[in-house]
């Protein structure tokens, strides 16, 4: 069993555009099926499913953006702070699923992203019968819009889903646009985590790092990859002139906190009072709502540009 | 070992037959929780319904079938292979080692199958392909069994393997191996980061039939070697000299137990992740209702291990349904207090 998953390659079967249309010119619709190849490179079909469990925060924010929130009976712990996902049932971290977990929520249809695990509790859950479509994850701007109109096909909102990367495709325009007249590119460190003084940071091949260099920043962890401890000394080489943070519910810093570490006490961000917090699932989720937190961090970092 | 008489132990007939009681006794016990555990979970399936499913008629709805036959019965079976696998290797290595405190953890197969792990999570993903986690089974079986023969052949020397030497050369290649799971869990990405530590936990989600025909093939090979260990062990017992003159061939007896622990954690291990305290706490629960010998001992130490890590499995698997808990997790909760309960009630025996 060795596909790769981050390969992605899925074509919409022509099958599927043709009834897309139909639908389109008000053929019935029940009876149409929605098929696509997913990124196990099986070919997925469902007719109107009434039943969908989605894992995975940017599968749960696109189904809910395709219009199919009132279909959706249960999501994963990546997707309880999406907006309107209150009072769905969770099934757990999307990385550690259970079979039997899942299939009690007596689903129509499984959209997965392709990130999640175990790799057996997938295969059961592929072989119950039940249709089982695995969203790729790319953690890029074409990776977002793939899932789109993967999850538009199978869903029969083809429609929907082309209006919907049309605007994703829109912000990003836009906001490239705004940024490329900058001079200068504002640091920006990127904090996972501040427990005791220790300061976690997002280097590069993150969703930190990319979403920070879409708002026009430059990430002053770009030293290394991954999110990773970062010395006092290497933020003190480098003082940022901003500071990002996840708003995580109790527990989270605020900015008297964060300014009063060694590593950013004399940074142009504690002397300005940039600290910038903003919802996980919002920042790093790299969903359809990414362009809009791009743009609203590029607001923060760039007060003076018009956006 | 010396008969431990506890006011647990008075509860079970004394004398030297226990066994005769108690291993019909885990059996019957085994045979419920298996049902029990077939029966329950995060779907809620009809009693009635459950022999339509079992004997596959027409009338089982598709979904309960699939429940049953391809996720129950595998952990359940697995459940009780992992549980028995690791108290029985318990059990031979607190007899070889002549010490109370050794368990599958110490030869180094745990430490050497963490390291495979997440080297096989980290530099296989990297290097090779995005599911080389498929590979995670075979990976952590070979870096157990890799872990124990280095060990093995640090602590021989002249033909003679010295007990000693292996114990405390366990601890050194643990802490060698944890230095270098600490090393590639900094290189690793946050997703990696999650998939070991979920690993290291310990967890009988990924159950399958395959899975359980590998820890059963394992056990038949162990349980092969069983009857040549057990009266060697129960001599080696007055140690290792007295068992020479007893005309046990201590070597042999030595590579022969290592053997079957390393294949039968090993196996554990990699189906199912770390999972503590049934291999350390199982022996000693039945030390204090049995007598120690061997012959017994190990059949029902590997019975009650599959007792407990099958009913820890049902708790995790419908605690916080429809999520669900390491399992390891729930070993550790009851087997800590549990240890430290043994220990403190039989103070007296282990400090005179």
């Amino acid at each position: 069993m060795m596909q790769k998953h981050n390969a992605a390659v899925f074509q919409l079967s022509r099958r599927n555009v043709l009834l897309g249309s139909l639908a389109l010119l008000g053929a019935p619709t029940a009876s149409l099926a929605g098929t696509i190849t997913d990124a196990g490179k099986i070919s997925v079909s469902v007719a109107a499913p009434k039943r969908i469990v989605t894992i995975g925060s940017a599968v749960t924010e696109i189904v809910f953006a395709l219009g199919e929130r009132s279909k959706v009976v249960a999501i994963d712990l990546t997707s309880i702070y999406v907006d309107g996902a209150e009072g769905l049932t969770n099934v757990g971290y999307m990385r550690a699923l259970s079979t039997e977990g899942v299939l009690a929520q007596a689903p129509d249809l499984m959209c997965v992203s392709s990130d999640s695990g175990p790799p057996e509790v997938l295969d059961a859950l592929r072989a119950s019968g039940i249709p089982f479509a695995l969203i790729p994850h790319v953690p890029t701007i074409e990776g977002i819009k793939t899932k789109v109109s993967l999850l538009g096909a199978l869903l029969d909102k083809v429609s929907e889903a082309e209006k919907l990367n049309a605007e994703i495709d829109a912000g990003f325009v836009t906001l490239a646009a705004k940024i490329s007249t900058l001079k200068q590119r504002p640091k920006v460190l990127f904090v996972l985590s501040l427990a005791d003084n220790r300061i976690v940071a997002g280097g590069t091949d993150t969703a930190a790092d990319m979403i920070i260099q879409l708002a026009g920043g430059e990430n002053i962890a770009a030293s290394f990859k991954g999110y990773k401890p970062m010395s006092a000394e290497a933020i003190l080489a480098s003082p940022p002139d901003a500071v990002l943070m996840m708003m995580s519910g109790p527990g989270s810093h605020d900015t008297g906190e964060v300014f009063s570490q060694t590593a950013f006490a004399n940074s142009p961000a504690a002397k300005n009072g940039a600290f910038i917090k903003m919802s996980s699932a919002y920042l790093l989720g790299l969903g359809p709502r990414t362009p809009q937190a791009a743009t609203e961090l590029a607001r923060k970092l760039h007060p003076d540009l018009a956006l | 070992m010396t008969a431990i008489t506890t006011s647990w132990g008075s509860l079970v007939k004394s004398g030297r037959d226990q066994h005769t009681v108690l291993i019909p006794l885990l059996l019957v016990a085994l045979a419920a929780c298996a049902a029990i555990s077939i029966a329950t979970g995060a779907v809620a399936i009809d009693l009635a319904s459950l022999p339509h499913i079992l004997l596959g008629s027409e009338q089982a709805s598709a979904r309960d079938t699939v429940i049953v036959w391809s996720v129950r019965l595998p952990r359940t079976l697995l459940a009780m292979l992992v549980g028995a696998a690791l108290a029985a290797s318990g059990a031979i290595l607190q007899g070889l080692f002549r010490n109370p405190l050794a368990d599958p953890g110490l030869v180094g197969v745990s430490s050497g199958s963490v390291l495979a792990a997440v080297c096989t999570i980290v530099i296989g993903q990297n290097m090779f392909d995005a599911n080389a986690t498929r590979f995670l089974p075979v990976t952590a079986f070979i870096g157990g069994l890799l872990a124990t023969v280095l060990l093995y052949t640090i602590a021989t020397r002249n033909g003679r393997t010295y007990t000693a030497t292996m114990l405390l050369g366990g601890v050194a290649i643990s802490a060698i191996a944890m230095a270098l799971t600490g090393v590639l869990i900094f290189m690793s990405t946050e997703q990696q980061l999650r998939e070991f530590t979920f690993w290291s936990l310990g967890s009988l989600a990924g159950a399958t039939w395959e899975k359980a025909a590998s820890v059963a093939l394992f056990m038949v090979v162990a349980l092969g070697l069983w009857p040549l260990l057990a009266r060697s062990l129960d001599r080696l017992a007055l140690g290792e000299a007295e068992a020479g003159h007893m005309g046990v061939n201590v070597q042999v007896l030595k590579r022969a137990a290592i053997v079957a622990t390393a294949l039968l954690t090993g196996a554990a291990v990699s189906v199912s992740g770390a999972i503590g305290f049934i291999g350390l706490v199982v022996p000693h629960l039945l030390r204090l209702v049995m007598s120690p010998r061997h012959r017994f001992l190990v059949p029902a130490a590997a019975l009650l291990g599959a007792n407990l890590l099958l009913v820890a499995d049902m708790i995790a698997r419908t605690i916080v349904a429809p999520a669900e808990l390491p399992v390891g997790i729930v070993t550790a909760c009851f087997g800590g207090p549990v240890f430290l309960w043994m220990l403190l009630t039989n103070v007296r025996q282990l400090e005179s």
